[in-house]
């Protein structure tokens, strides 16, 4: 915890230890079972094994679940320390395999480890794989070794130390002063200065105020809130002390999406056993300050990530925001001072606390300090959670560390790149012009992007950008919550408006009417769901226009991903004549004699693609 | 085959009011106290809404506005099954809906029709289980599958099928 990014959280130097990522992406894809093998066949094998961290370790060989590693594509992960080795894909088969070559002979199992898909050299572990090693890792540094739920080993790399500090010897003032000094920026997507809205609860009058842990990362593409809950719970719980001491709350509340059962779990399993140890409760460092936490599932609404809807989905409301001001730090939930962060936000603080101000500053720009987690996924080599300073430019995050952009099948092609859609339905495009624009609050905005929460969707040039902006209006359309007039009823115009493309029926004042109402959607909206809502089509109008004509004066789409726009044909030269594709047509658009190539009647064609389905002989093209 | 289930009126009431107690039966917990009914029937039955309207003192438009506004409370009941297919953006540009068009269709089901007849299977779309390193995802009964094909999530479906008829 204390010496950053190096770290690795080597508990007892030279010890082994064998730790099996845990973390959602592993686990769908089996890390439990492979754990639990692991246990029973070095019991079985004789060798001394301990699945319980003990400070006072003497122990030769530790085995431990741990959070998300972030390479969640090659899971399941196990990591071999203190050699750093990363086996990758790892099943229960390879099991005896690793117990006999590298336990007892300390030697690699040499076909699982990571072959880098660019030199198609073998990396031996964490420091050789360019996904890792272009890496800060900060926030996510434990994630992948320690075991999360474990209070004990938390501590022992120097957990609650910055919270018991911020209690005992510091003010809440100096608290304010030193995060606001650090430059912080809120992590959620907005990027306000922590610092600033902690100061403006502290200086709040009243005895009653709440933090809320705002951890309903309802984002779509966008994963880093769930790694770092389900692999270090504390440090987020430990964020929400110093927050809470900053502003002098007494009670406070994490809000997780119901969509992340595991993280759940493992915050409910944070909060309990930092309570039995005696960091919440009433009597928080021998301070005699009170300090509680609960833990809320959300229920499924996108829309209470805004702060406003939040807190009256907390209060038993539908998640609907409310005018600011009065801003939460004035009167948030139940009328009284609130202060919500994200969960990233408060991982943040505590290394602030630990490490002070100006080593926070040393990494990412002067106006976005620090670094910055993204979740990269989509068409790239590598889909995974990475963590960066601000100020690392796209083609670092997409080709150095996410090892390339891949076709559709999976292949690395080095001129694939499209466009990659940062921040999710609220965030804009980014295309190749964007590479090397460094990734940072300010430099994002002015191109009509935002950092966001941190989801990072690349795409390769298969991909139809006017279907990915419908993609995303179909989602703000369905989450806006009713309140404002032009969101709810203008979203759904703007969704009819990109159908009419889509399928054909547009004209070109199809397109001006999108973009003048997606200006007024734009102005009309009380909350960020709505004010932020056209930018996927205004960016995508902006940087893949003549995409969009295509579709309106041609009525093609580019990459032939709109169904409708397609006009399917039959490859004379492929085609057998089998007749099976006429057969099952079901507008009898197919014509042609047995064994002779079949033709396909456009103007009867319905364009159900079932044609395209049936033959076995890949003669039909186009749909 | 769910409905069947339900115990006799009374015995329900002494479940909710159980959970009306757990909550303190303060409106301020109504999503919580709704997550928990949901859990113990699969959906939310209409008359305990309005129970537990009576009981918290508010009025049954207020309960039923919380259990209509958030994506996670259902009025229907759902199959013995549920298959969640992710739709967020990591999942939809590697090929989801196509996975979603084969499930539906093996299940003759559509994007209005969510529940067999049976009520063996609910095939619903959720916006992003956060597990996008293993696009496309379908989670069937909690359990999550990467990496999914349209041919690979038919043949977890009919596995589940073959299980249920042995």
């Amino acid at each position: 915890m204390n010496n950053g990014a190096n770290g690795n959280g080597k508990a007892h130097a030279g010890q082994r230890r064998i730790v099996v990522c845990a973390g959602t992406g592993c686990v769908a894809s089996g890390s439990y079972g492979v754990y639990q093998a692991l246990v029973e066949q070095i019991r079985a094998a004789g060798l001394p094994i301990e699945t319980e961290f003990r400070p006072e370790s003497t122990g030769e060989l530790r085995l431990n679940k741990s959070g998300c590693q972030g390479f969640c594509q090659m899971g399941p992960l196990v990591t071999i320390l203190p050699e750093s080795l990363l086996y990758t894909k790892v099943k229960v088969s390879d099991v005896p395999e690793i117990i006999e070559r590298t336990l007892k002979q300390s030697a690699p199992v040499e076909r699982l480890l990571y072959v880098d898909p660019a030199t198609r050299k073998r990396c031996r572990g964490v420091d050789e794989i360019p996904f890792y090693q272009r890496q800060r890792r900060f926030v996510l540094n434990e994630c992948g070794t320690i075991d999360p739920e474990c209070i004990q080993e938390y501590m022992h790399h120097g957990g609650y130390a910055a919270a018991r500090k911020a209690y005992v010897e510091m003010t809440p003032e100096q608290i304010c002063q030193e995060v606001a000094t650090s430059g912080l920026r809120g992590r959620g997507g907005g990027g306000f200065p922590t610092g600033r809205k902690w100061e403006a609860a502290r200086t709040q009058p009243g005895p009653k105020k709440f933090v809320i842990c705002n951890a309903d990362e309802g984002d779509p593409g966008a994963f880093m809130n769930r790694s770092v809950m389900e692999g270090n719970p504390h440090s987020v719980l430990e964020g929400l002390m110093i927050a809470a001491r900053a502003i002098g709350a007494d009670e406070t509340l994490i809000y997780v999406r119901t969509e992340y059962p595991l993280a759940v779990k493992r915050m409910r399993r944070a909060v309990e056993d930092a309570e039995k140890a005696g960091f919440l409760g009433d009597n928080v460092f021998g301070t005699g300050k009170p300090l509680r936490c609960h833990v809320m599932e959300g229920a499924g609404a996108f829309v209470c990530g805004e702060e406003t809807a939040m807190i009256a989905s907390i209060e038993g409301l539908r998640g609907m925001p409310r005018p600011k001001p009065p801003f939460p730090a004035q009167s948030g939930l139940w009328g009284k001072p609130t202060i919500i962060n994200n969960v990233e936000t408060l991982a943040h603080a505590v290394r602030i606390i630990n490490q002070g101000a100006e080593t926070f500053r040393k990494l990412g720009t002067p106006a976005s300090p620090g670094t910055k987690t993204f979740a990269l996924t989509g068409h790239v080599a590598n889909t995974g959670l990475v963590e960066v300073p601000f100020g690392a430019t796209l083609r670092d995050v997409v080709f150095e560390i996410g090892g390339g952009i891949t076709d559709r099948r999976g292949k690395v092609d080095p001129d694939g790149f499209k466009a990659v859609q940062i921040g999710g339905p609220s965030g804009g495009c980014l295309t190749r012009e964007h590479l090397d624009l460094p990734l940072d609050y300010d430099s994002l905005r002015g191109a009509g992007a935002m950092v966001g929460s941190g989801g990072l969707v690349a795409m390769n040039d298969q991909t139809c950008m006017v279907s990915i902006a419908r993609f995303f209006m179909d989602f703000t359309q369905r989450e806006s919550c009713g309140k404002c007039v032009l969101c709810r009823e203008g979203t759904r115009q703007m969704l009819a408006l990109l159908d009419d493309i889509i399928e054909g029926r547009a004209t070109g004042e199809t397109l001006d009417l999108l973009q003048k109402l997606a200006f007024a959607v734009q102005k009309g909206s009380l909350c960020g769901l709505g004010k932020t809502a056209p930018n996927p089509v205004l960016s995508t109008l902006r940087y893949f226009r003549e995409e969009y004509d295509a579709h309106v004066f041609h009525k093609c789409c580019p990459t032939g991903q709109c169904k409708a726009l397609a006009k399917p044909h039959i490859d004379p030269v492929k085609c057998k004549g089998c007749t099976a594709c006429a057969r099952k047509c079901p507008v009898g658009a197919i014509t042609g004699e047995k064994k002779q190539a079949h033709e396909i009647d456009q103007e009867k064609c319905i364009k159900c693609g079932v044609c395209a389905d049936t033959c076995k002989f890949d003669a039909v093209v186009g749909i | 085959m769910i409905t069947a289930q339900i115990e006799p009126a009374g015995r329900k009431f002494v479940k909710v009011c159980d959970i009306l107690d757990r909550h303190q039966r303060q409106a301020s917990n109504l999503v919580p106290i709704l997550q928990a009914v949901q859990e113990e029937y699969r959906y939310l039955p209409k008359e305990v809404l309005t129970y537990v309207a009576t009981a918290l003192e508010i009025s049954p438009a207020r309960v039923f506005g919380v259990a209509t506004f958030y994506a996670h409370f259902a009025i229907e009941p759902k199959g013995k099954h549920v298959i969640k297919l992710c739709d967020g953006t990591a999942c939809h540009v590697k090929d989801s809906i196509p996975i979603l068009e084969a499930i539906r269709k093996r299940l003759n089901l559509s994007g209005s029709r969510k529940t067999t007849p049976d009520m063996l299977f609910t095939v619903e779309t959720v916006a992003c289980l956060g597990a996008c390193g293993l696009a496309p995802v379908v989670v069937i009964d909690e359990t999550v599958h990467g990496q999914m094909t349209p041919e690979s999530a038919v043949k977890l479906i009919d596995e589940v099928m073959a299980k249920e008829v042995a």
